[in-house]
């Protein structure tokens, strides 16, 4: 069954048709193919699928592509700036080799980014709990809270 | 790709009760964090159904005192509203606390305190601190509103008393059960995000001095659905506040709980908590340490 929704996607208005059986994180990378956005568990247990929905993260595979009808969604391409270039926080994770094999990263891009538009001087308690919902299986924790710590100290020094 | 047959999005309770009501094959689905999850583990009962969305009916958002200062929690405020709500962090932080310890960000941005009870699991972090204030679950259905205290909700594990047809809207505490009392949970789990609670505890208590006027301990995972440790509720009344009479207090629990085995810890291990969280809860709430 074919519904028809309105949302902006990054920025962009559109109408789309989808399929009531389909997941956000379905629509985003098969109809529009915005494959940034990983799946990992399906479940809502590590976090990957992550999407910003009207500000708030959000697991994009637990999530029906119906229910973003009117809702402002940013997936990790929407990010970056219009020239491509990295966000603050993007190239903090850069800085602090916070990558490692990369699957995990658009996600906790993703619910940082959401974390430090609530809670702007976080401490490394919050960032922790912040994370929570995010899996790293590389187990690159440490570096990933440094980028976030960095990120929010040079926007308090800006 | 979900095996969902349908969806329905309602915009008001009565469509969502017209269409529970009118279609055998009908299932509401709130948050998505317990129903989508069995659907994609294709559990019995859980696939092919017509899905109702009942996220964009106002009337079950948000948090209000009605006029004799009781608490309405709507049955689809999120967690993350629930913990950041200043009537809750004023009233019962208790709850606050444990709405906040439910799995991770992104789940508490969309699951719901509604969704939480409705699913009648006994390790759903709001349900004892609902159980130990003595919530109301308001329900509404093809035959009209009706309530009932939490207790009688819960039926069994992943039971409760909700008809075909009927939608939760809220859930009432009265004013007089979280006035004046001090309140805390404690959730035991082996991680502290993303975790199911070894048990749960948590604990309103009044207090003169150094008396217990009122005691209320409630449970998760100490038996089959959430419990009050009426026994030792009753004990406590009128009791010195002393390391020996919280020994009392906490071994008395034991006679309302059924523990049991499972692979997240030992029976042995949960009665072990279900002893020692109501002390520490009762010791926190009323400022001391731990």
């Amino acid at each position: 069954m074919l519904k028809t929704i309105n949302c902006t996607v990054n920025g962009r208005a559109m109408e789309l048709q989808v399929d009531v059986r389909e997941s956000l994180l379905d629509m985003l990378r098969n109809r529009l193919h915005l494959t940034g956005t990983k799946q990992g568990c399906g479940v809502g247990e590590c976090g990957a699928c992550a999407v910003l929905i009207d500000g708030e993260t959000l697991d994009s595979c637990i999530y029906l592509a119906v229910w973003a009808d009117g809702k402002d969604i940013v997936s990790i391409e929407g990010l970056t700036g219009a020239d491509g270039s990295l966000s603050d926080l993007q190239q903090n994770f850069v800085d602090k080799g916070a990558v490692q094999c990369g699957f995990c990263t658009p996600g906790f891009v993703v619910s940082a980014t959401a974390l430090l538009e609530k809670n702007p001087n976080p401490s490394k308690d919050e960032i922790r709990r912040g994370l929570s919902g995010n899996l790293c299986r590389c187990t690159g924790y440490q570096k990933i809270l440094d980028a976030v710590e960095s990120t929010a100290d040079q926007r308090r020094n800006k | 790709m979900y095996q969902i047959n349908g969806y329905f999005e309602a915009s008001t309770i009565k469509e969502a009760i017209d269409y529970l009501a009118g279609n055998e094959n009908s299932q509401v689905i709130a948050g998505g964090t317990d129903v989508l999850i069995k659907t994609r583990e294709r559990k019995s009962g859980y696939t092919d159904k017509d899905l109702v969305g009942i996220m964009r009916i106002p009337e079950l958002k948000g948090i209000n005192l009605d006029d004799d200062g009781n608490i309405l929690i709507g049955s689809t405020t999120t967690f993350t509203e629930v913990e950041e709500d200043e009537i809750i962090l004023r009233n019962i932080p208790s709850l606050s606390a444990a709405c906040g310890s439910v799995g991770g960000p992104q789940i508490r941005n969309i699951g719901t305190i509604g969704g939480n009870v409705a699913n009648g699991a006994t390790s759903a972090d709001s349900a004892s601190t609902l159980f130990a204030m003595d919530a109301v679950i308001c329900l509404e259905g093809p035959e009209g509103k009706r309530e009932m205290p939490i207790k009688e909700f819960y039926l069994g594990p992943g039971k409760v008393a909700m008809n075909k047809g009927e939608l939760m809207t809220q859930i009432k505490i009265l004013k007089e059960n979280f006035m004046c009392f001090k309140g805390h949970y404690i959730k035991f789990s082996q991680r502290k995000a993303m975790d199911i609670a070894t048990l749960g505890c948590s604990i309103m208590v009044k207090t003169t001095g150094n008396k217990i006027d009122e005691l209320k301990v409630a449970y998760g995972v100490a038996g089959p659905t959430p419990i009050r440790a009426t026994e030792a509720e009753a004990m406590a009344k009128g009791m010195e506040i002393t390391a020996e009479n919280l020994d009392l207090i906490g071994e008395k629990c034991l006679e309302n709980a059924s523990a049991r085995d499972s692979w997240r810890a030992s029976k042995a291990f949960r009665q072990q908590l279900i002893r020692e969280l109501p002390k520490r809860a009762i010791k926190i709430a009323l400022g001391g340490g731990e």
